[in-house]
């Protein structure tokens, strides 16, 4: 199982997927319409390291964070 | 990198950033300092921030700081910050002022644009996503891209 997390203003659970690469977590994502609506705003990283390779590999136990927008200072 | 729950003391951080590298001979020393400004009703700002990932990317900026021969710091808040307070504090240290002038401006671009912290308008007590004022990291959008199959 592939742990999906929801940061910042994202109203959404985290979640626990099946998931073999995160080509499969775009799928999924896509299909929830309450975070599909973020996703072309949103950056991903797993296991805390940025990744934008849709093809990228995941393992069970790995942590998928979706980052929205940002604003420091 | 220092994380601190509400408002930023200023004046002790600055200052011990300052003791820090009284002996490190830098020639010129950049603060960036922001405030809180009063705007539409607010009350205050508030931060979320995912550290794991503030923490990788300010690391880089070490990294690229040791590489010109300068020494940057930061501080930032969680949580609530009101109004007239601070919320972030960034220095650059250098030998000379052309390095540490151009890097505080790379910086505290790149900071806007890729630090992974969340604000919002505190409004009668509410905390607002401030959607407008935000960015979208690099490499943002990868999974609204429809796979063929």
């Amino acid at each position: 199982m592939v742990k999906i997390e929801f940061l910042g203003p994202i109203e959404q659970e985290s979640l626990e997927i099946e998931a073999k690469s995160l080509g499969d977590v775009a799928n999924f994502l896509q299909n929830i319409d309450s975070v599909n609506s973020w996703l072309d705003r949103c950056a991903v990283a797993i296991n805390s390291q940025m990744c934008n390779d849709l093809s990228k590999k995941l393992n069970s136990g790995d942590v998928v964070s979706i980052l929205p927008p940002v604003c420091g200072g | 990198m220092e994380l601190y729950q509400g408002s930023l003391d200023i004046k002790s951080i600055f200052n011990r950033w300052l003791d820090e590298e009284r002996e490190s001979n830098y020639g010129a020393f950049i603060p960036f300092i922001g405030t809180i400004r009063t705007e539409d009703n607010i009350e205050a700002l508030s931060f979320d921030i995912y550290e794991p990932i503030l923490e990788s990317w300010f690391n880089s900026w070490v990294d690229r700081a040791e590489k010109r021969g300068a020494k940057v710091k930061m501080a930032h808040s969680i949580g609530d910050v009101p109004v007239h307070t601070s919320s972030y504090i960034s220095a650059v240290f250098s030998p000379k002022r052309r390095v540490a002038l151009e890097f505080i401006d790379e910086f505290v671009e790149d900071f806007k644009a890729n630090a992974p912290i969340w604000k919002y308008d505190v409004v009668n007590g509410k905390r607002i996503y401030a959607k407008d004022r935000s960015t979208p990291m690099s490499g943002s959008g990868i999974l609204a891209i429809k796979e063929d199959k």
